[in-house]
């Protein structure tokens, strides 16, 4: 069953009448609060002075850390993340006060006002560094099969490297935001901006030092979040709602861009060793890997991220002999956290990496050692999962047969020999991304179903809409297992105090968990509408009632019942038309004393052609095309699927070539606004898009077997990297890998030149 | 007190002229479907639409609103997201975006719908569809579906230039866009009382980015004078007040300089154009000013008048002084910059490098003019920008060249002079090694694209 369904959501967002938290309509007496943070990144905070800037007009307060009633903690793993600076400051943008003024520009005047004096330290920016003072912000891990270092004496060929991975900026183009409101007997309603709704009322009634249940955190939607709301929502959410707790009135705080960039972590920077060892007939036999994680100045999600880079440091690859490490290195940036892929991209990158060196060293096409290494069912995941429905090697040759890659290729060595100036480049991207939390507990999630009397239906999950139309999943789980049409159905704002202890909306997992528990919640509803419908047809097995299309069926035969005088009977039947189920995932689970276990539901699979050409007078790109298969399971939705993979891509593109994160030795942000740091535009977007979908199956453990899709194909972006760097061979034969990225225009042109055997 | 038409409602307010129109837009008039991204003109989530009266008729473009001052709307028809719905469904920029799920968080999506519709105010033979959309960024879509909307808006105009009534008949603008060129001429567009000590601006898109809040609290001098391109059998004269855009569409000017606009596409985004003013960019004063470059390439000449009403001229090249000093005195006003027109045999071009090709600054930019005969260079002017502390004429190098038989080797060995005649320090724009290699290579570019266009 295929569905062209729209974004439910399209409507309001081409209109403009969409709501994010900075377009709530305030309260009256709403104060406007200010984060004044660190301009250093490591320092003693010797005095800080507030009394100017709060004697200024409009100034109602200026919070601190000893504003705070409970804990002045909001560490997620570990706690190890004050709200506000108290003694010591560990990265510059570090929070230290929050102004809360009638206005902003009150607050902006107050701002300049407050002293702050401190004796400055040492600032490590740099991870290797960071390892070789032994300062981490958790524990190292490895992953281990077999003995990888015995192994690459009987190797034929053995290569070593290093690799580097800049970090990314999010770039949600709504920044950080949220709203804090008083209700009675000092509870209060927070209207927050993230993809964690409970881990901002977690973290914020901890700070607040009241339970939970007096906090409700209501999420509309997202501008944007691609990790960078999944933790780093709290801070600003907490602060808020001190800001109410102290005041007693409703307190809103937006960062701007250019504190957005300075304050909030991005995807890691990685610095990674690795060495492999092939046979000669390219079988890779052994492979490790060292990944040096610049984790930021607190651990935030880096042990979860540091955690996914293992998962997946083989990616696509059955390798017999592998052992990889991660370290969580403590830095003076700002805590660095989730973004699409979650680790995962950069533990790939490594590999691929590893691949092209040894394709450099033997003359061979990367291509070939990927392709005669891909995974296949039974093989063993280097974390003791089996692979099963495997669909890697199935997507390569459906890319091989239905793009003709061989003959692509050619074109780009016909191509190269003709052109002088401008040459081409090439590269295959496989990826196998595993869906679920990696940590096993947080695999979970809840539904709850109200069923209007008026048949009318609003459901409530732990879901957030961020772009990525879950709720227009949801939508779907429901129009099909309730057997009426959309339009009765309205998913109501992500809340705490309907969908409680909820995971947050990230590892692609989130229409999967919340989309099975709609689904088993509408069953339960379904399934007692049709016993109501036996009675009132006078029947007595439920079995051949079915409901389609707003109307009740007795063996697919129209009876005179229509939905709403269904539900309007059993409401005065006195039936329940509330259900509230709850799913957890099965057969997953994940032993950390042994790094071995079943973690993931399932794995996605697809792989990428990605062709580039490059300009070597200006030293400048574009992507020519990129072309995909990819396994999307029975796709719910098609259209919105595809923009997820277009999307993913591009921003995967992003990060291996534009998007240059630039820290100075101090550990300030250079590229600290949108002039300074690009994402792609319309115009650098690859010329030629095109997805094809993998015919499968799909999985039992994804929602109406319609495979997750929200990380994965940013890995795709990758191809980019190596296809520029295959280009740079064609004019530069003295070019060895670099390995370096992101591939900005300054290194590909240094790149061209650098070596270069002739005179230019 | 400042009047306009903000989509269907006459305003008349005491606001400070120097106001933000972005601020004004979502604080006080409560109009939320405007977006912020930035406020500093990179993400065009804030676009919005601003009409002038010009012959009793509007002209439509679009700005950034968050760099726009309350005064450079006075008199005006300003358009946001909600002054594009219709009663009865969406227009054709939401229908096309729409269709094609072309919006997934949406945050961006009010920007685009702005942009998009603007095509129709587009002259189709000056534009392509995609140019108003340069300004605006979304992190979600990966434009693709973006551009599907854009060819579907394409195919409905057909590349031709409609009436206003045909726009409303086919939904592209609401009906009450029909009555605005009567209102507004019923509005008053002085901006008053007009300070003459206030901060000036006049695009704002230098002044908004570097000092909206100071702005937003005052009556700032408002600089719109000088708007005309006017071209005599000798020269081209160019008001200081010309935007980018009206560089673009001056036929004219194109037809001197035939590649101008390939060049001027590389400058900012069409938001950020159709604001920006050639003098703006001169006094601005950055290293890499686009237009400084170009107009030193072009040999061209500053007519400055001061308080008192007497002028000077001084040749671009002795204008900037050092790194953002100008020979520009705080009661001078620059009025026109003019250069000579060329003559037949006349080659003019432009490069930059940046990270993002378009809507970036240039790592290192660079302009070249000269004349030919025979194969011999006369006239050649130079010009290079982020390789010194300030847009750099390049008069040893243009010497070198002059009266040399063009050739590879030529261009090979200027090089050389070219080297000795810049100073690049590192910064985030590239390293100094980097930049001294881009020079060299867009000196090499000149001479590619000269031999390109002579085998053409
Ligand atoms: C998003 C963005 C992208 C940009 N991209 C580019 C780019 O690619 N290339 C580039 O070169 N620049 C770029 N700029 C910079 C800017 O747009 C240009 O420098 C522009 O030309 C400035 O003109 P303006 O009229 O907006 O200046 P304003 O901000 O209005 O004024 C700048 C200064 O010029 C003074 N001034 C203006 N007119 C006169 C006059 N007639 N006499 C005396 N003083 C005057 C003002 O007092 C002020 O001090 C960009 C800016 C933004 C915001
Ligand atoms: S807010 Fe980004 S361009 Fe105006
Ligand atoms: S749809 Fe999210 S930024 Fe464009």
């Amino acid at each position: 069953m295929e569905h062209t369904t729209k974004n439910k959501d399209s409507i309001s967002h081409v209109r403009g009448t969409s709501i994010f938290v900075d377009d709530i309509s305030e309260i009256r007496g709403t104060l406007q609060g200010l984060v004044f943070d660190s301009p250093v990144a490591h320092a003693h905070i010797t005095s800080l002075d507030i009394s100017d800037a709060e004697r200024c007009t409009g100034v109602v307060k200026i919070l601190t850390y000893n504003d705070i009633r409970g804990e002045n903690q909001i560490g997620g793993i570990i706690q190890d993340e004050p709200l506000f600076a108290e003694k010591e400051i560990h990265f510059q943008g570090q929070a230290i006060a929050l102004i809360l003024a009638e206005t902003l520009a009150e607050a902006k005047k107050a701002q300049k006002l407050i002293q702050l004096t401190y004796t400055e330290l040492p600032v490590v920016t740099s991870v290797r560094q960071a390892h070789k003072n032994g300062r981490f912000t958790n524990a190292s891990r490895t992953f281990r099969k077999n003995d990888a270092e015995k192994i690459f004496a009987k190797c034929d060929y053995v290569f070593e490297g290093q690799v580097f991975t800049n970090g990314q900026e999010h770039l949600y183009l709504e920044t950080q935001g949220a709203y804090s409101v008083p209700l009675e007997n000092g509870n209060i309603k927070i209207y927050s901006s993230t993809q964690g709704p409970t881990s901002v009322q977690k973290a914020t009634a901890k700070v607040l030092g009241v339970p939970m249940h007096r906090l409700e955190v209501e999420v509309n939607r997202l501008g944007g979040g691609f990790g960078g709301k999944e933790d780093q929502a709290t801070a600003w959410a907490a602060m808020a709602a001190v800001g109410t707790q102290i005041t007693g009135r409703p307190v809103k705080l937006i960062l701007d861009r250019h504190s957005d960039m300075r304050m909030t972590g991005k995807r890691h920077p990685y610095e990674s060793d690795f060495k492999i060892g092939l046979d000669k007939n390219l079988k890779i036999k052994a492979y490790t890997a060292t990944f040096y994680q610049n984790a930021g100045a607190a651990a935030d999600l880096s042990p979860a991220v540091a955690e996914r880079t293992l998962f997946h440091a083989t990616n696509s690859y059955n390798i017999e002999n592998v052992e990889v490490t991660v370290h969580s290195c403590k830095t003076n940036l700002p805590p660095n956290t989730a973004f699409r892929g979650f680790g995962g991209p950069q533990g790939m990158f490594v590999i691929e990496a590893a691949i092209s060196k040894a394709a450099e060293a033997l003359g061979v096409s990367a291509h070939k050692i990927q392709e005669l290494n891909l995974l296949k069912d039974g093989d063993e995941f280097p974390y003791g999962q089996i692979a099963s429905e495997t669909l890697i090697q199935d997507t390569w040759n459906k890319a091989f047969t239905t793009f003709d890659i061989e003959k692509n290729i050619q074109q780009v060595a016909d191509f190269n020999s003709k052109s002088k100036y401008f040459k081409k480049g090439y590269a295959l991207m496989p990826i196998t991304f595993g869906i679920s939390f990696t940590n096993t507990p947080m695999n979970h999630a809840r539904a709850l179903v109200h069923i209007y009397q008026d048949g009318s239906v609003g459901i409530s999950t732990g879901a957030v809409e961020m772009g990525q139309s879950v709720n227009t999943k949801m939508v779907l789980v429901a129009t099909l297992t309730l057997g009426i049409s959309p339009e009765k159905i309205k998913i109501e704002t992500t809340n705490t105090t309907r969908v409680a202890n909820t995971s947050p909306t990230a590892a692609s997992a989130t229409a999967d968990l919340n989309g099975k528990a709609v689904e088993m919640a509408c069953k339960i509803l379904s399934n007692r509408l049709k016993t109501e419908s036996a009675r009132l047809l006078h029947l007595t097995d439920i079995k051949q009632i079915s409901i389609k299309d707003n109307q009740v069926f007795v063996s697919e035969k129209l009876v005179e019942i229509s939905w709403e005088e269904l539900v309007l009977s059993a409401h005065l039947q006195r039936l329940s038309l509330t259900e509230n189920a709850h799913y957890s995932t099965p057969e997953i689970h994940f032993d950390k004393s042994k790094e071995k276990g079943h973690p993931f539901a399932y794995h996605v699979y697809g792989t990428a052609f990605t062709v580039v050409s490059i300009d070597c007078i200006k030293g400048i790109y574009e992507i020519d095309s990129v072309k995909i298969v990819h396994d999307f399971g029975k796709s719910l939705s098609p259209a919105l699927d595809f923009g997820q993979v277009e999307g993913a891509l591009v921003q995967g593109i992003g990060w291996m070539t534009m998007e240059e994160l630039l820290y100075n030795e101090k550990g300030r942000l250079l590229s600290n606004s949108l002039s300074g740091y690009k994402v792609p535009d319309i115009f650098s977007v690859p010329k030629i898009i095109e997805i094809l979908p993998l015919e499968t199956v799909g999985h039992k453990h994804a929602i109406l077997k319609s495979k997750a899709v929200g990380e994965p194909p940013l890995m795709y972006g990758i191809g980019t990297y190596f296809a520029l760097e295959n280009a740079i061979k064609q004019f530069n034969p003295n070019y060895k890998h670099k390995f370096n990225s992101p591939l900005t225009p300054e290194k590909l042109l240094n790149a061209l030149y650098d070596n270069h055997p002739n005179e230019f | 007190m400042i009047q306009f038409i903000l989509n269907q409602k006459l305003i008349s307010t005491e606001t400070p002229s120097g106001e933000n129109l972005l601020q004004f837009i979502r604080e006080h008039q409560h109009l939320k479907g405007t977006k912020v991204g930035c406020r500093e003109g990179d993400c065009g989530a804030c676009t919005v639409l601003v009409g002038t009266l010009v012959n009793n008729a509007v002209e439509y473009r679009t700005v950034t609103s968050c760099l726009a001052s309350l005064a450079s709307v006075a008199g005006k028809h300003v358009v946001t997201v909600e002054g594009l719905n219709l009663s009865d469904g969406l227009n054709q920029a939401q229908q096309a975006i729409h269709d094609h799920s072309a919006t997934q968080c949406g945050f961006c999506t009010p920007g685009f719908v702005v942009s998009m519709t603007s095509i129709i105010f587009d002259n189709p033979k000056q534009y392509q569809p995609d140019d108003a959309i340069s300004g605006n960024i979304c992190r979600c879509t990966g434009y693709k579906s973006i551009e599907k909307s854009v060819n579907q808006l394409d195919r409905i105009l057909n590349k031709t230039e409609h009436s206003l009534s045909w726009y409303i008949q086919n939904r592209f603008i609401p009906e009450y866009f029909k009555e605005i060129p009567e209102r507004l001429m019923l509005t008053r567009s002085d901006i008053t009382p007009l300070k003459s000590d206030g901060m000036r601006s006049a695009g704002g898109t230098d002044v908004y980015v570097r000092s909206s809040d100071d702005l937003a609290e005052q009556n700032i001098q408002y600089l719109h004078e000088h708007n005309k391109i006017i071209l005599t059998s000798e020269k081209v004269i160019i008001g200081a007040g010309v935007t980018v855009s009206q560089l673009w569409e001056s036929d004219e000017l194109i037809e001197i300089l035939p590649l101008l606009r390939t060049h001027l596409r590389l400058i900012s985004s069409k938001q950020i154009r159709n604001m920006a003013t050639v003098a703006g960019n001169f006094v601005n004063a950055s290293p890499i000013g686009d237009l400084s470059v170009l107009f030193l390439a072009l040999n061209s000449e500053l007519t400055i008048r001061n308080n008192s009403g007497s002028t000077r001229k001084l040749p671009l090249k002795s204008f900037f002084l050092d790194y953002k000093t100008i020979d520009l005195h705080p009661d001078e006003l620059i009025e026109t910059i003019e250069f000579e027109k060329p003559k037949s045999n006349f080659f003019y071009n432009f490069e930059k490098v940046s990270k993002r090709q378009y809507l970036d600054i240039a790592s290192v930019n660079s302009a070249i003019s000269f004349s030919f005969d025979k194969q011999i260079l006369k006239n050649v002017n130079i010009a290079i920008g982020g390789v010194s502390a300030v847009p750099k004429y390049l008069t040893k190098t243009s010497e070198f060249l002059s009266d040399k038989k063009i050739d590879e080797n030529l261009f090979r060995e200027a090089n050389d002079i070219l080297q000795s005649e810049i100073s690049p320090i590192s910064d985030i724009r590239g390293t100094e090694s980097y930049k001294r290699l881009l020079a060299k290579q867009l000196l090499f570019q000149h001479f590619l694209v000269f031999t390109q266009n002579m085998s053409a």
